[in-house]
């Protein structure tokens, strides 16, 4: 029978929640790396006992942990994150040039074929790629050197790298996204990106369809379809039918279209999740109610799914890399929370049952869908 | 030999559970000791003092015979006390620190 793997990355500590393919009962592994903040996990497509995780804090800053036995036990690898030649300068929150400074890895993305290599996006924001495992990392600089990167700036997270998409059908291309600059998409393997934002709207940036400059939050994208994607910015739910060349607002009804993750039905391409979230000032659902909401058309019209969430009183966030789908036949879609609770679905989002309650504030799920 | 205490959360990542000894080539400095408990403990690149720049990180600060020496030269002379290892050197997480974001 199937098993399901969560890879929960929290404020202090990573915990690994495991179930057969029912998702009724749940085995909870943690905290490892107790007191430290994960801010990612994630596992290998090509070996799932491979999983890679990124530890970090504000004393002794990062560590990369990777595990060869689906995170009983840990080695910790590399974590030398030298960006490529002079690393330059970005703007600052201010508007001066500030020098590109390594803080952290926001998000590891382990290639599709080959349990090895594995890649990086680091604030500030830049990509890195190892290809032993993590024990050594190289910045693939064609994203800082596309020319836009002094003018790009922190979003009020850091200038993150926080989205490394790779293509299923064509190795050579990579979506990524940086808050506050926008998408990207290179086609030669990294060598080259060019920027992805046209359609994008931002009131908040002086000109509003510029280049670059956008907070982009996060993307996805359904492996059947590598050419569709689908955003949630600042503001704004996007889809793009051309790999990112141009992009449709498809909010709809949405009662707000400020949030932060987004994810796709693993079986039904033009299904999708968003959580939406009150404001950008005010980092919680509305009205109290944790409600994800569910469009089958991709985008525009959407419904909000409610069963068994909390309908009052709720005011906890759900960030950017806390949604995951597993591959089951009934497909199931899990959550976290800041309030560190992990929701699960086993039908689509129908109806939810908290995994666990009482966990450290949930930075990032991810889910494997074991044989 | 250079005796080295590390906070708690580095002895975990080390695995070590009370003071280090380290052997240090010539004179002994925070410099020459971090080198020598670096390679002894390859997992402590980067905790204590930046991969790239080599700088300190900002919450990590070094006592030797109560007195703080963080803000030292890194390649200073320990005090005797510290090379004849009749004192430890402290590695100490400021109470300070932590992360906010994301």
């Amino acid at each position: 029978m199937s098993q399901i793997r969560l890879l929960v990355g929290t404020r202090k500590g990573a915990f690994i929640l495991t179930a057969d393919g029912k998702r009724e009962k749940w085995d909870v592994s943690g905290p490892h790396f107790g007191g430290w903040e994960l801010y990612h996990l994630k596992g290998s497509p090509a070996d799932p006992n491979r999983i890679y995780a990124s530890q970090s804090n504000g004393w002794f800053g990062q560590l990369i942990q990777r595990s060869s036995d689906g995170g009983k036990t840990w080695e910790p690898v590399g974590n030398k994150f030298a960006y490529d030649g002079v690393p330059g300068t970005h703007q600052w929150y201010d508007g001066t040039p500030h020098p590109w400074e390594f803080k952290r890895v926001w998000h590891l993305e382990p290639s599709l074929t080959d349990p090895d290599t594995v890649y990086a996006g680091i604030e500030d924001a830049a990509l890195f790629r190892s290809s032993d495992g993590g024990q050594s990392w190289q910045e693939l600089p064609g994203l800082r050197g596309h020319g836009s990167g002094p003018h790009w700036q922190p979003g009020a997270g850091g200038m993150c790298l926080h989205t490394i998409i790779l293509d299923p059908s064509d190795a050579a291309r990579i979506y990524i996204a940086i808050s506050a600059a926008g998408a990207f998409r290179t086609d030669d393997g990294g060598a080259t990106f060019r920027p992805i934002n046209r359609g994008l709207r931002s009131e908040h940036i002086p000109d509003p369809t510029a280049e670059v400059g956008h907070c982009v939050h996060h993307v996805a994208m359904h492996p059947s379809r590598p050419g569709v994607l689908f955003m949630q910015k600042h503001w704004d739910v996007m889809r793009s039918d051309d790999a990112g060349d141009t992009w449709t607002e498809v909010s709809g009804n949405l009662p707000t279209d400020f949030g932060f993750t987004i994810d796709v039905h693993a079986h039904e391409p033009e299904t999708i999740y968003v959580v939406p979230i009150k404001s950008d000032s005010e980092h919680y659902p509305m009205d109290g109610k944790l409600r994800v909401y569910r469009s089958r058309t991709g985008g525009q019209e959407w419904e909000p799914l409610t069963k068994g969430l909390p309908q009052n009183d709720c005011y906890v966030n759900v960030l950017r890399d806390a949604m995951a789908v597993d591959s089951l036949d009934s497909c199931g879609i899990y959550f976290g929370t800041t309030g560190g609770q992990v929701y699960g679905s086993a039908d689509a989002g129908d109806s939810w049952n908290a995994i666990v309650h009482d966990l450290p504030a949930v930075l990032s799920v991810e889910v494997q869908t074991l044989p | 030999m250079i005796r080295v205490i590390l906070p708690a959360q580095l002895r975990l990542l080390a695995q070590v559970n009370a003071e280090v000894q380290v052997e240090v080539a010539g004179p002994a400095t925070v410099s020459s000791v971090l080198e020598a408990l670096e390679a002894r403990y390859p997992m402590l690149r980067g905790a204590i003092r930046d991969q790239v720049t080599g700088q300190r990180r900002p919450f990590v600060r070094f006592f030797a015979c109560q007195e703080d020496i963080t803000h030292q030269p890194a390649d200073a002379a320990l005090p005797e006390a510290v090379v004849t290892g009749a004192e430890p050197l402290l590695l100490v997480g400021a109470i300070a620190g932590g992360s906010g974001r994301r």
